[in-house]
């Protein structure tokens, strides 16, 4: 399975290739291992060189340092550690750092188009290890051109040189200057080979936590994002999509609409044909105005007729229905080891539970929009985007551009979780500029976004696992009917639409010898795409609450039959995303540290209860434990949270902590609230009345975080933290309940339930 | 023609009356640091002060802020003066992820310390509702007593 499949939307550059793509464009002297340098000839650099040392570098004469950012700022806080990386081994002062967001940067060769920046993009919790070598080496080879410079000036051999924070040393000389007064020889100066990379024991920021550049403009209202961009004479628009999914217009009447004031223009926008792959998401009617007010008030004026829609009546019941109905049949099966049914018959003991897991909303917290110029050769565009070369795509696509004609700006990114990795708005927003001929910025409303999104597929489990006279598992299979997100993805098989659903070498596979996966596939319309960590967030969530249910229907500790488990295999092979290994033994540590932050094994009065889970996701590693407490009445309270975080090792522990803490929030609030239904082929959640993301008063003030290093390399950070959340709260409930939550999300099962 | 002042300058407004103050602020005076979540009065993403109370503007009309004095996060410290103890505090606690939400949970928690200047983890609980997507509300308890220490060192 590439890593594509769980990363984008739309086909993307592939990131694996990306290495190759940077190397290769070295033969024409744009690149040298990695490290991109403009060309002295270029026109800001006379002969006398510039502050610039690459793309990525530039040193000011006061010795201020500007670190570029190449990569989509969505709150995991790369727009820090990534320059971090670069000030590490350019050995220069951190507070004397700034960052500098870079646009897309796309070169047109002979083969296509290829990274001018290195390949640009966040998803998959890849934006750190994708550049994590490549980071290091900008800085490192910078800073060795600096020296190169010095030496050549003092006219002493370059070994006798080294640097100090911001300059270069040459002790036996007892000559020392700082980089901004070198840096300009320094530019002018062949790239050398990218010199050895620091020990981490040498690091001085690296390692260490670090604050967020970016606090400062961010709580003085000064960030810039998609929403805040504006240019002179642009105009707003709103679009009016079909209610039904897979609808189109049939006819509007714009009357009313037209006598707003400020509205300058109503028009349809085609969608894409039922079931073929989205640039947009749906067919509607756009209103163009002067203020987004005035398109909002047009757009509730506006009278549309749509079409009718295959999927009319389509709903979540019947959705439930038809994953019941194909189970009973048999499925594909799409990964068989040993042999299951043979186990299972003689197996001592069967147990076999169900549990649906829900569709959601990525919901980030700013509404979708995208600013768009398109003119007759060139376009502009400036988006909210995890996925700047897809942003670059679509609108190509819609345009009929070329790419080097498109330029594309990445604002500051008010929450990604997978949404942005899709820039149908950002296609949207090009084709209503190219229309009008008017700089445009189209804007979503949060009714828009509920409605119209890639939402994680919902789906129904069947696990059964065959236990032997020890009660141990001997056989296990996990039967899944869903809605795969690779749905209308171009170029997917039918038969291969398990993958995006299903991750063959997860928990139990390697330590259970009969096991088995069995995939049904849902055809509804609804579209679905990536949602953090995606399928990892309901295949955690049904493995460790079936853990859970083996444990406490044999009598066995459910702490103990996971370490059990994990303790069988000391490494495995781990062909999805995150692989080639996976090491159980680092969850295991991760759950005995977690269980004693909890005092798991300590008594604890009625109606109080802790759950744990774990789950390798990406790459990272994470574990929760959870303590609840439920009043007879079914009235919930998370009193405390245990989570934790094996990321390898910790590139800024600041932030990988701050993922940790929203990860968990997120998946708490999932699990607790949040689901779209669908009734009648239309989505029946509006806004965050209906899709009630949690509040503060929820999140217990007893919250512990843990971040755990391992080793060198670092691991993504940003999904790692999610998957484990949800089990280890309803493991929790079930502990100081009694009550099993098999349905997502829990809402107020308990209430009724206790009730009853 | 609706008057009223907005980081103590004075202002009007000439457009349809109905127009939410938040769109009035981002729009017509550039002020976006106030930003738009859900339109319906549930994030708290559009919080601004409204003569000295916490108001979501987005469900607010321009025309019921005739004569009232707003305040943004950009009139929250004037420039050049130190940060106000509630931006210091999330400034030091590190509260943002994506920042979306954060001016309004700012402009929350200014006043919410006003009306409660130490305030215990039941009072935020029961008072402050706006909404964070990325789940920073660890950090964002921690700012707010850190801010309310702040606050009572600076008196
Ligand atoms: S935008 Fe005003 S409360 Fe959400
Ligand atoms: S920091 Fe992203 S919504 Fe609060």
């Amino acid at each position: 399975m590439s890593k594509n499949q769980h990363t984008t939307a739309e086909p993307e550059v592939d990131r694996s290739r990306r290495k190759l793509l940077i190397a290769g464009a070295t033969i024409s002297g744009s690149f040298l291992l990695g490290v991109p340098i403009i060309s002295p000839a270029g026109p800001q650099s006379s002969n006398t060189g510039s502050s610039r040392l690459g793309f990525f570098i530039n040193i000011l004469e006061n010795g201020d340092v500007i670190i570029g950012n190449n990569q989509p700022e969505i709150g995991q806080g790369l727009r820090t550690t990534l320059p971090m990386l670069v000030a590490e081994e350019l050995d220069v002062e951190w507070l004397k750092v700034r960052i500098e967001s870079m646009p897309l940067g796309l070169l047109k060769t002979m083969d296509g188009y290829t990274w001018k920046y290195g390949g640009q993009g966040v998803g998959g919790s890849t934006g750190l290890t994708d550049n994590w070598t490549f980071m290091r080496e900008i800085g490192a080879t910078a800073r060795l051109m600096l020296m190169q410079a010095a030496a050549q000036l003092w006219n002493v051999p370059l070994q006798q040189c080294s640097t100090a924070p911001g300059q270069v040393i040459c002790a036996s000389a007892g000559k020392q200057a700082s980089y901004g007064e070198l840096v300009k020889l320094a530019s002018a100066l062949p790239t050398p080979e990218a010199p050895t990379l620091k020990a981490m024991a040498d690091y001085r920021i690296v390692g260490k936590p670090q604050h967020n550049k970016e606090v400062i403009d961010i709580i003085t209202g000064k960030s810039q994002y998609g929403i805040d961009t504006r240019t002179p004479d642009m105009r707003y628009a709103v679009i009016s999509r079909s209610p039904v999914i897979n609808g189109s217009v049939a006819s509007f009447d714009d009357t009313v609409t037209r006598t707003v004031k400020g509205v300058l223009d109503v028009f349809s926008i085609e969608g894409p044909a039922v079931g073929a792959p989205y640039v947009i998401l749906a067919h509607g009617v756009a209103v163009v105005a002067t203020s987004t007010w005035a398109a909002l008030k047009g757009r509730e004026a506006l009278k549309v007729e749509w079409k009718g829609s295959p999927n009319h009546k389509d709903s979540s019941e019947k959705f439930w229905q038809q994953n019941h109905k194909m189970m009973s049949g048999q499925g594909q099966i799409v990964h068989d080891q040993g042999d299951f049914p043979a186990t299972l018959k003689t197996a001592a003991r069967v147990i076999r539970h169900h549990y649906e897991i829900p569709f959601v909303s990525h919901a980030p917290l700013e509404p979708q929009n995208c600013y768009a110029w398109v003119q007759k050769n060139k376009a502009h565009v400036i988006a909210p985007t995890q996925m700047p070369s897809g942003a670059s795509r679509a609108a190509a696509a819609v345009t009929g551009l070329e790419r080097e004609h498109i330029k594309v700006e990445m604002s500051r990114v008010g929450g990604g979780f997978g949404r942005r990795l899709s820039n149908d708005y950002v296609a949207e927003a090009c084709i209503i500029s190219q229309k009008t001929g008017w700089p445009i910025k189209l804007q979503w409303t949060r009714e828009d976004d509920i409605k119209n999104d890639f939402y994680r597929p919902g789906g129904t489990h069947e696990l059964v696992a065959g236990l032997d006279k020890n009660d141990l598992p001997v056989a296990w299979s996990q039967r899944l009917a869903s809605a795969s997100k690779h749905y209308r993805r171009a170029g997917v098989k039918t038969e291969d639409l398990w993958q995006a659903e299903l991750y063959p070498d997860d928990f139990p596979q390697a330590m259970v010898e009969n096991y088995r996966l069995e995939y049904f596939h849902n055809d509804i319309g609804m579209p679905r795409g990536s949602w953090r960590a995606p399928a990892h967030t309901a295949n955690a969530f049904v493995i460790q609450s079936f853990l859970d249910e083996i444990a406490h229907e044999t009598g066995q500790d459910p702490l103990a039959l996971r370490l059990n488990l994990l303790g069988r295999v000391e490494q495995q092979a781990y062909s999805g995303h995150g692989g080639p290994v996976m090491t159980p033994g680092r969850l295991s540590r991760l759950l005995k540290f977690v269980a004693k932050r909890i005092d798991y094994a300590a008594a604890r009065e009625k109606g109080r209860g802790v759950g744990i889970a774990a789950h390798f996701t990406f790459g990272g590693y994470a574990a929760h434990a959870i303590e609840v407490s439920v009043t007879p009445a079914g009235e919930l309270s998370i009193e405390r949270i245990v989570a934790a975080i094996d990321c390898g090792f910790a590139v800024n522990p600041n932030a990988v902590e701050a993922q940790l803490q929203g990860s968990t929030i997120d998946g708490i609030s999932t699990a607790l609230g949040l689901e779209i239904t669908l009734r009648d082929g239309q989505v029946m959640q509006n806004n965050f009345n209906d899709y009630p993301l949690l509040k503060i008063s929820r999140v217990p003030a007893r919250f512990e975080a843990h971040v755990m290093n391992y080793d060198d390399t670092p691991t993504g950070v940003g999904e790692i933290g999610i998957p484990s959340a949800a089990p280890a709260l309803t493991n929790a409930i079930f502990n100081a309940t009694g009550i099993r939550i098999r349905r997502l999300p829990v809402k107020d099962q308990l209430r009724k339930k206790m009730t009853a | 023609m609706i008057s009223f002042r907005v980081n103590k300058q004075a202002v009007q407004f000439n457009d349809a009356p109905d127009t939410p103050l938040l769109w009035v602020l981002r729009d017509h005076f550039q002020l976006t640091g106030t930003k738009f979540g859900c339109g319906i009065g549930q994030c708290g993403a559009c919080t601004v002060h409204v003569n000295g109370k916490a108001r979501r503007s987005c469900v607010m009309p321009v025309s019921s802020a005739e004569g009232k004095s707003i305040v943004t996060i950009e009139g929250l410290t004037p420039p050049d003066e130190q940060l106000h103890p509630v931006q210091q505090a999330w400034l030091d606690e590190d509260v943002p992820q994506c920042g979306y939400c954060q001016a309004g949970q700012i402009m929350a928690t200014v006043e919410f310390l006003q009306r409660h200047p130490k305030p215990s983890d039941e009072d935020i609980n029961k008072n402050l509702t706006n909404l964070c997507r990325c789940g920073t509300y660890v950090r964002i308890r921690k700012a707010i007593h850190r801010a309310a220490r702040l606050s009572a060192q600076a008196k």
